[in-house]
């Protein structure tokens, strides 16, 4: 980069240009705006990053981001802790949050089985759930991987990892999206979305 | 290289896809004409966009694309094969993985050269991972097309070292000289490895034979695992380094066994 920028602003393009999704134009022009803005945007802003590395940690029983460890869901007695849904990311735990409708407990798997990518089984947060399955009372798994190739693969492993518990595994029910086009509808969505119509 | 239209619509193999931008899906394509490229599927990650199912991974799509400033654009798809069985089931699935990861380190992006029998080869592959009741074979032999199309065809005939004919006896294979090494050339060489005539003889059918014969053939466990650790070899000698999706498909044969 030019010696004509300033080398604390030449760090901050290039630290938020390593952010997924932003490229070294959209780094630029955050950096610019920061600079004009107000500095209070600027000490908040650095205050929240700061605080998300040092006061954040994962949660030792599910694997979700938190501050307290266990983390809120894990330690709510109210919630039926007998019925686990395993995710991809702490992002798909909110996702089933807003719902609203799921009162049981997470797994965060942290990534999903892409041999292509190098990621396997051991890579993910797959022996906690077992420990989890050896040492309570769980009586359903539920198998909420993101439904694509990589998402069923770590979906099937597991199945055949927690068969030998005497566990119920449930995958998510597969079906037409709310708002979705039927003639735009790939044909294998289409297919599972038939083969699981109920009744009305 | 292909000079590429502005816009134009191809048949594409889904060979990598990852997460890009807010909900956006960056794919690496392989298509018959204009080679392995990148495009991004805008929206792609929202449930109600109408290219997510089309465009999964290992599915062949018809495509529209258009050339972007900086990349290119997937404006439109339909899927033409979704290869279900590779979904379904986990060691189909980690084989598709495998001739996947093999193609994208062989092949160069836009690289034109081989393209349309490539894309025949590993289209032809899937139905094939996904018809065959032995997917090791299709493999084996996807293994070999793959290498004569790119230029690294085993020499299973003659002796790389003497460049005499190979006898049916036990012979030795050298990765750095591609091929197979007689017992007489063996004293001239180093880092050979094993190849009994049993071994050379499916390799050499294979490498010969249309699949229809071949997939006629009954192949032993251990005569499996033997091609695989020449094959392997040879190939992780050529990228020098070893593919990825390996250790998940020996995770799951563990796993099965």
């Amino acid at each position: 980069m030019s010696n004509a920028i300033p080398e604390p602003v030449t760090k901050l393009i290039e630290a938020l240009g390593a952010l997924p999704g932003i490229g070294p134009k959209t780094a630029s022009r955050l950096t610019y705006f920061l600079l004009r803005a107000p500095s209070e945007l600027s000490t908040n802003l650095a205050d929240a990053l700061h605080d998300l590395k040092t006061k954040t940690t994962f949660c030792s029983n599910c694997g979700n981001i938190t501050v307290d460890d266990p983390c809120p869901i894990c330690s709510n007695a109210n919630r039926d802790h007998r019925t686990i849904a395993v995710v991809e990311e702490p992002l798909d735990l909110i996702a089933i949050e807003r719902t609203g409708t799921y009162d049981g407990a997470y797994h965060v798997l942290h990534g999903v089985i892409s041999p292509v990518n190098g990621v396997g089984p051991d890579d993910l947060n797959i022996a906690q759930l077992i420990k989890r399955l050896t040492e309570g009372n769980v009586l359903e798994v539920i198998l909420a991987t993101n439904p694509g190739m990589e998402g069923d693969a770590t979906a099937m492993y597991l199945r055949g990892e927690l068969t030998q518990h005497s566990v119920k595994i449930t995958r998510p029910a597969r079906g037409l999206p709310t708002g979705g086009d039927l003639e735009y509808v790939d044909t294998v969505t289409l297919m599972r979305a038939l083969q699981g119509r109920s009744e009305m | 290289m292909s000079m590429r239209p502005r816009t134009f619509r191809t048949p594409a193999l889904v060979l990598k896809r990852r997460n890009f931008g807010e909900a956006d899906r960056l794919l690496t394509l392989l298509t018959p004409l204009h080679g392995k490229f990148d495009a991004v599927a805008k929206g792609a990650r929202k449930p109600a966009s109408k290219k997510t199912g089309h465009v999964e991974l290992f599915t062949r799509a018809d495509v529209l694309i258009a050339k972007g400033r900086s990349m290119d654009i997937l404006t439109q798809a339909e899927m033409t094969n979704p290869y279900l069985p590779i979904r379904e089931d986990l060691i189909r699935g980690a084989y598709a993985n495998y001739a996947a990861e093999l193609l994208d380190r062989f092949t160069y992006d836009s690289d034109d050269t081989y393209t349309t029998t490539l894309f025949d080869l590993l289209d032809t592959t899937f139905a094939r991972l996904c018809d065959d009741d032995d997917p090791r074979r299709v493999i084996r032999y996807y293994e070999l097309r793959l290498l004569d199309e790119v230029g690294f065809r085993p020499e299973l005939n003659e002796c790389v070292v003497t460049h005499e004919d190979v006898q049916p006896t036990d012979q030795f294979f050298s990765f750095d000289g591609g091929g197979v090494v007689s017992p007489q050339g063996s004293a001239h060489s180093a880092g050979l490895v094993s190849l009994p005539v049993v071994t050379l003889k499916l390799l050499r059918h294979m490498q010969r034979s249309a699949y229809q014969q071949v997939g006629a053939l009954t192949v032993q466990d251990s005569l499996h695992s033997d091609v695989e650790r020449v094959m392997l070899g040879y190939i992780t000698y050529i990228l020098e380094n070893r593919l990825q999706s390996i250790a998940f498909i020996h995770r799951i044969r563990q796993f099965n066994s």
